[in-house]
């Protein structure tokens, strides 16, 4: 196969173009051409990614920042397979944060896999038409007489071989080849790509060796906490700070005085905030300090009651009886369909925020000195950080260097990069290496939030059962310009205007209102889609039942009520992309039913089978879950079966396996157990047991993973592969109960783990 | 105040305040980092060592009262990464992050040493302490039955357990 922007092409045709979509495409377009941002750089280049020493042991560089997505092993066999290597004798190396050799490091959107399949197999290709010329020039024969297998070039004709690392100095010294003109390998003969290989670090985690950032240290290293309002915003009056430095083991406590942040929409990542540090011996005797500390503190504005969650609910409530502040979308005539439909259905739904609590607390090492700041960092976003830190230490940008240490989950969470200013701004300050750590307080307290919001559906049947209209009043959170007639979101909480069933239902209107919020929020694994695939499945499920349709031939009967013109441009902002194809997410539903015998299986009083489905991130996924509820409403579920369209390839089987089951049990956790809510503006829960996750007796003995292989460009699927889950549990719940669940997390409405 | 621990089958004297928790003499003083923190009440098991041979949750367990029995943590549990359990961690493709993952081990170890083909409701039980926010349950379960095979030869006792004497 030739290297060319076909595919590329071709995905921007399939979705009509728009900004969001060209974020998924441009990756590997910037990668050829180079060109600054979170996407552009340098081309991939063999001398940036590949060494080999003499005994053919090949050192790959794996470039993005690795949470436990297993991209530190999934890019280097990209890179290895076209490089022609055999995987045992690759050696894999962590880089640094460096915008000058590599792009696109980041870890968020589920962007690694269709940002860097032709860029890393690009270099690995390049590597070895540079192994191959060395060869050629050695043997003094034409390129196209060599082969190459298992880290040789092979001349049949004459029956010679050469190592690669017998090759590499004279090869590396040649120019690089033009990357267009590179061939990749057949699928067929691959040797790495689509097989199931052990994340490299194994070895390591199993024998608990440091690999962490909380497990980094530096000599003569300090420890430190920063304690932070509980009101976001707010700021110290006073504090105790004599008595807290007479503590065992302090070595220093110093208030951080910032500006206020005036915009009622808080940005995403505000950067250094104000607290008090306690700098200390051990992480120990600085939390002990802490618990001495006693601050008065001005909570500022924001310590309203209205900032508490009933009057969230509440006010909700009355906006949704008012005029829509804003429309988003409205096709046709909504309200005319509606008024002439056999059968009318309404539903009122809701979701909270949620915390992303990834189970390694937030932390940083950093050490300032003379005007440079090292940092070893966890961050999913880290060139965000070095921005941010370096404007708090008043520094160049280029005095900043970012180590990319494995961080203990991400989630998204790692995205914001506050606790790397922190760590950079309390070392300058102590004139010493600090390891910054925040207790799981801390995390809860002062994450950015997956937004909580309200959803007010009205919707249409014909006689024959289909939709004929859609209304929903997406109630959220941000500022309304009255004089624009315009919503602004706070940060995740967006709904875009081709948000299905747009452009399948020939009526419908998107409506949005919005309340101020005075917390932060952002991105959670499948932002927006983790909340809004709930809603809407589920009210297709009410739809499908109104029907007296079965809930998998309702979905397709939908699907294959596409309107002829393709959707306009536009999406919801952040990861979100416009551009469902009907067809992939039929083959995904038809393929989950089944597998799961949807239909077939006759099920005990009390069980039930739900489905769902969802786009995201490029990535088409169906779900079933077979579940049993008891009288007392404790919910078992027994089976979860997950139908998936990534494109063509599945990278890392035993990786991408995984992250589709723990997709379906955070899903779950979401379901059932998480919400942070909100008094006078400070988040209520504090740690685990009032945010809780599935414990290993909860999680479904058996979730099964199908890909269905389509002639398309491989795409991510960490994210895609969790919003399908929630609605597919509670449709399953309806199915076993007759109980519709319109709120979550359903222990609010008296469900809990069997 | 000094305690005298047995680590890893070494014993070490430590200088830490009677209230320190294991888990930070552990992680801090000793400079072993392969346990870990997550919550710091006792609800997450990322501190899972051993303490005369059962499982407890590091962060609740004060120093002062680690010092009358040998203490396991990850990195003693075998010498060279060859615990039953580390082997089928290994073969089972188990860890996403891997944060969890050395008290998940931990955990499942002290079963199989007390009950050497568990069923998967005794799995159940003596798992439930520990949270993995990756969710790779499945792959846990699957590997402590994968471990309690591989043991059915040898023994799936923990390296370390030699009592030691004169501690303090």
């Amino acid at each position: 196969m030739r290297i060319n922007r076909r595919n590329f092409l071709k995905v921007t045709a399939a979705s009509g173009g728009g900004l969001l979509l060209s974020l998924y495409s441009q990756p590997e377009a910037s990668a050829q051409r180079g060109g600054g941002g979170l996407f552009g750089g340098p081309a991939p280049d063999p001398h940036t990614y590949i060494k080999i020493a003499p005994d053919g042991t090949t050192t790959i560089v794996a470039k993005n920042p690795e949470v436990g997505q297993g991209v530190k092993t999934m890019l280097p066999m990209l890179i290895a397979e076209e490089l022609d290597v055999e995987w045992k004798n690759v050696k894999i190396d962590q880089a640094d944060f460096d915008d000058t050799k590599y792009s696109g490091q980041f870890a968020g959107g589920s962007f690694a896999t269709p940002s860097n399949w032709v860029p890393m197999r690009q270099a690995g290709a390049a590597g070895r038409a540079l192994l191959i010329k060395a060869a050629a020039q050695t043997w003094n024969v034409p390129e196209t007489e060599l082969s190459t297998s298992e880290g040789r070039v092979l001349h049949k004709a004459s029956n010679r071989s050469l190592g690669y690392g017998e090759l590499a100095d004279k090869a590396w010294a040649l120019p690089l080849p033009d990357l267009r003109t590179l061939k990749f390998k057949d699928p067929k003969d691959y040797t790495i790509i689509g097989k199931p290989l052990m994340q490299r670090e194994l070895p390591n985690i199993v024998t608990g060796k440091p690999i962490f950032a909380i497990d980094v240290t530096r000599p003569g290293m300090l420890y430190a906490v920063y304690q932070k309002c509980p009101v976001f915003g707010g700021k110290v009056v006073s504090a105790n700070l004599d008595e807290i430095k007479k503590m065992p083991g302090v070595k220093n406590a110093f208030i951080v005085e910032r500006p206020d942040i005036t915009d009622p929409v808080i940005p995403n990542d505000p950067g250094l905030e104000s607290g008090i540090a306690i700098v200390a011996d051990t992480w120990w005797q600085a939390n002990t300090a802490r618990k001495k500390l006693q601050v008065t503190w001005n909570e500022g504005p924001r310590a309203d009651a209205s900032q508490s969650s009933a009057a969230f609910a509440q006010r909700a409530d009355e906006l949704s009886k008012q005029k829509p502040q804003q429309t988003l979308r409205n096709d046709g005539d909504t309200e005319k369909a509606l008024a002439s439909a056999s059968k009318v259905v309404e539903g009122a739904y809701s979701f909270p925020f949620i915390s992303h609590a990834p189970l390694e607390p937030q932390n940083c090492t950093a050490h300032y000195e003379n005007g440079k700041c090292e940092i070893w960092t966890n961050s999913q976003i880290p060139q965000g950080g070095r921005t941010l830190s370096a404007r708090a230490l008043e520094i160049d940008e280029k005095n900043v260097t970012l180590h990319m240490v494995r961080g203990g989950g991400g989630f998204g969470r790692r995205l914001t990069n506050d606790y790397m200013v922190e760590a950079a701004y309390i070392s300058k300050l102590s004139g010493a290496p600090v390891k910054l750590l925040w207790s799981r307080e801390d995390d809860m307290a002062h994450d950015y939030y997956r937004p909580g919001g309200f959803q007010y559906l009205k919707a249409g049947l014909d006689s024959s059962g289909k939709i004929v209209a859609w209304r929903n009043h997406f109630v959220s959170f941000g500022q309304f310009d009255a004089d624009k007639g315009q919503v602004r979101f706070v940060n995740a909480a967006a709904m875009g205007p081709t948000e299905f069933p747009q452009h399948f239902v020939p009526n419908y209107q998107l409506h949005a209102s919005v309340q101020p919020l005075s917390i932060r929020t952002g991105a959670l694994r499948a932002p927006g889609s983790n909340s809004f695939a709930f809603v809407i499945q589920s009210f297709i499920d009410e739809l499908a039942h109104a029907a007296g349709k079965d809930p998998v031939q309702f979905r397709l009967d939908l699907l294959n009520s596409e309107a002829p013109a393709a959707p306009p441009a536009g999406g919801r902002g952040g990861f979100a992309a416009p551009g469902l194809n009907a067809d992939r997410m039929k083959g995904v539903v038809q393929l989950v039913a089944e597998k799961s015998g949807w239909g077939k299986t006759k099920l005990p009083k009390g069980s039930g089978m739900g489905v769902a489905f969802h786009f995201s991130h490029q990535g088409y996924f169906a779900e079933v879950a077979h579940v049993s509820v008891d009288s007392a409403n404790k919910v078992k579920v027994h089976k979860v079966w997950v139908a998936a369209d990534v494109g063509s390839q599945i990278i890392n089987t035993s990786g991408a396996e995984n992250i589709c089951q723990g997709a379906v049990i955070d899903g779950m956790s979401e379901m059932m157990g998480q919400e942070i809510t909100l008094d006078k503006g400070r988040p209520v829960q504090t740690n685990y047991h009032q945010h809780t996750m599935v414990r290993l007796v909860q999680a479904p003995p058996v979730i099964e993973i199908h890909f269905l292989k389509t002639d398309n460009p491989p795409t991510g699927l960490g994210e895609p592969a969790l919003p399908p889950v929630v609605p597919s549990v509670t449709n399953a719940i309806f199915a076993a109960t007759g109980k519709r669940l319109r709120s979550l997390p359903i222990s609010k409405s008296g469900f809990s783990w069997a | 105040m000094a305690y005298k621990l047995n680590v890893n089958g070494r014993v070490t004297t430590v200088d830490v305040s009677p209230d320190t928790p294991l888990l930070w003499v552990i992680r801090d003083v000793l400079n072993l980092h392969g346990t870990k923190y997550g919550c710091g009440i006792g609800q997450c098991g990322a501190c899972t060592v051993h303490l005369g041979g059962r499982a407890v949750r590091s962060c609740q367990t004060p120093v002062s009262a680690a010092t009358s029995a040998p203490i396991t943590t990850i990195e003693g549990l075998s010498e060279n990464g060859t615990h039953p359990v580390q082997v089928a961690w290994q073969d089972i493709d188990v860890p996403q992050c891997g944060y969890c993952q050395a008290g998940q081990m931990m955990s499942a170890a002290a079963l199989l040493a007390k009950n050497p083909k568990p069923t998967d409701k005794d799995i159940d039980s003596a798992m439930n302490g520990n949270l993995c926010r990756c969710g790779t349950y499945l792959r846990i379960r699957q590997a402590i039955h994968k471990a309690a095979e591989r043991a059915n030869t040898a023994s799936a006792r923990t390296v370390q357990t030699a009592a030691v004497e004169g501690i303090k």
